[in-house]
């Protein structure tokens, strides 16, 4: 089953640690947000396999864009 | 021969030192420091450490009323009441009234978190402080500098350069001051509370909530109109949408400009004679109490709003009621997102930050109002 990794703020993306085809766990660090000048990382919601990543690093992104998807 | 070298050595500023100015050259050479070291409010602070500096060379005169140039910059800029409202508008190009507006219910804790600002007023009036000096002391803990400086120019000028150097100094240890006081208020249950997702915000409302406010606010208390006014119309430049040259200018250019008119003198105002007494040391303690007051009154209101909701609120987020924007809401999410890391407060955060510079500048023109 595909679940979505929503951006839980607006920001930028700043740095990204997952492309897709890569395995991850539950709450692993996919990725940072930059907003009001801080730096917040984004964590997987389930552990399973990145099938697509639907931004890049310097995207601006709004709260709930889905950012990626994972099948568990 | 001799008396025209002994004439010249006397018009040397050199021989007019005081010891008080020497201490002063040590406070300036302090801010200065921490505001290039350690990045200390630096937009402020490092003109006004110059400032004290200059304050502090004498025969320069820069200060003489009339005459000199940082007298100049004080008067027409300060006295005048010009530079704080410049620098309101650039706040209200910068200020996104979303997160408020998404979460109304959160404006109660920018309210209640300017309790510090009456209390510490109350405190430094029992204590035998003037009405007006204590009403500028506690205007320190609303955390906004513009608003302080204001408020002393017009009440207590002789503790303007003091209290606006607590604010700003207090303001860039809001991430030491508060979260001792947060941790010792809430429960760690408490301080997992996720917060449920806001409405979505028209930009329609966002266009209406600054000709709204302005009416409102300003026929309830007319004293504050010129700092909501400018902040109002600010906000209004960056909504709309149509004077995307204005907003600009207003958030970068003209706030950086006025920013350096606004430090200089008021580190000018900094002189041996009036700052090397104890009241400046009160005004550096009441200060931080007001700090410190206000941000655990925003956490309790937080609290008390808990006990007749079912929707829950995170008492964190009444930290963010201290108007020290956008320290103060990142500080909030700093200390949430260490109990547990997926809980986002930064933008819930931001509703009672904005919130909360509404509410000084209110508490602000009250006191104007009853003191002025």
């Amino acid at each position: 089953m595909a679940e979505e990794i929503l951006a839980p703020l607006a920001g930028k993306i700043i740095q990204l640690n997952m492309a897709a085809g890569q395995s991850v766990e539950e709450d692993e660090e996919v990725l940072v947000i930059e907003a009001m000048k801080m730096e917040t990382p984004v964590f997987a919601p389930v552990s399973g396999t990145i099938t697509e990543v639907r931004v890049k690093q310097g995207d601006e992104v709004e709260e709930d864009d889905v950012l990626a998807l994972i099948d568990t | 021969m001799g008396n025209d070298m002994l004439a010249v050595f006397q018009t040397a500023g050199l021989f007019h030192l005081t010891p008080g100015m020497l201490l002063m050259w040590l406070i300036a050479s302090v801010l200065i420091y921490l505001a290039i070291a350690k990045q200390y409010e630096p937009l402020l602070l490092l003109p006004i450490g110059f400032g004290i500096l200059l304050a502090n060379l004498p025969l320069a005169g820069l200060m003489e009323p009339g005459e000199g140039l940082l007298w100049r910059f004080y008067h027409y800029g300060i006295q005048w009441e010009i530079i704080p409202p410049l620098i309101f508008l650039g706040l209200g190009a910068l200020t996104d009234f979303g997160p408020l507006l998404s979460k109304p219910v959160l404006i109660f804790l920018g309210a209640g978190a300017q309790a510090g600002v009456y209390l510490t007023f109350f405190a430094a009036s029992a204590m035998g402080f003037d009405l007006r000096e204590a009403a500028t002391m506690g205007i320190i803990g609303g955390a906004d500098g513009p608003t302080t400086i204001f408020l002393a120019s017009k009440l207590a000028p002789h503790m303007l350069g003091s209290c606006a150097v607590a604010a700003y100094s207090y303001m860039a240890l809001v991430p030491i001051i508060q979260p001792p006081v947060m941790r010792l208020l809430t429960t760690s249950k408490e301080r997992t509370i996720r917060m449920k997702k806001g409405r979505k915000v028209s930009q329609l409302e966002k266009i209406i909530f600054p000709i709204v406010a302005t009416l409102v606010i300003i026929l309830l208390v007319p004293a504050a109109a010129p700092l909501i006014a400018m902040f109002m119309l600010g906000n209004l430049f960056r909504e709309a949408k149509v004077v995307e040259r204005l907003t600009q200018a207003a958030q970068s250019e003209l706030l950086n400009i006025v920013t350096i008119f606004l430090g200089l003198p008021v580190g000018a105002t900094m002189n041996a004679e009036t700052f090397l007494q104890p009241r400046s040391l009160f005004i550096f303690f009441f200060g931080l109490f007001a700090f410190i007051v206000s941000t655990a009154t925003g956490i309790l209101l937080a609290k008390l709003m808990n006990l007749a909701r079912r929707e829950k609120i995170n008492p964190l987020l009444g930290a963010a009621g201290v108007s020290a924007v956008p320290m103060s809401a990142r500080v909030v999410h700093k200390v949430g997102s260490q109990y547990d890391k997926k809980n986002y407060l930064l933008m819930f955060a931001m509703g009672p930050n904005v919130a909360g510079v509404i509410g000084t500048v209110i508490a602000a023109g009250i006191f104007l109002t009853l003191l002025g």
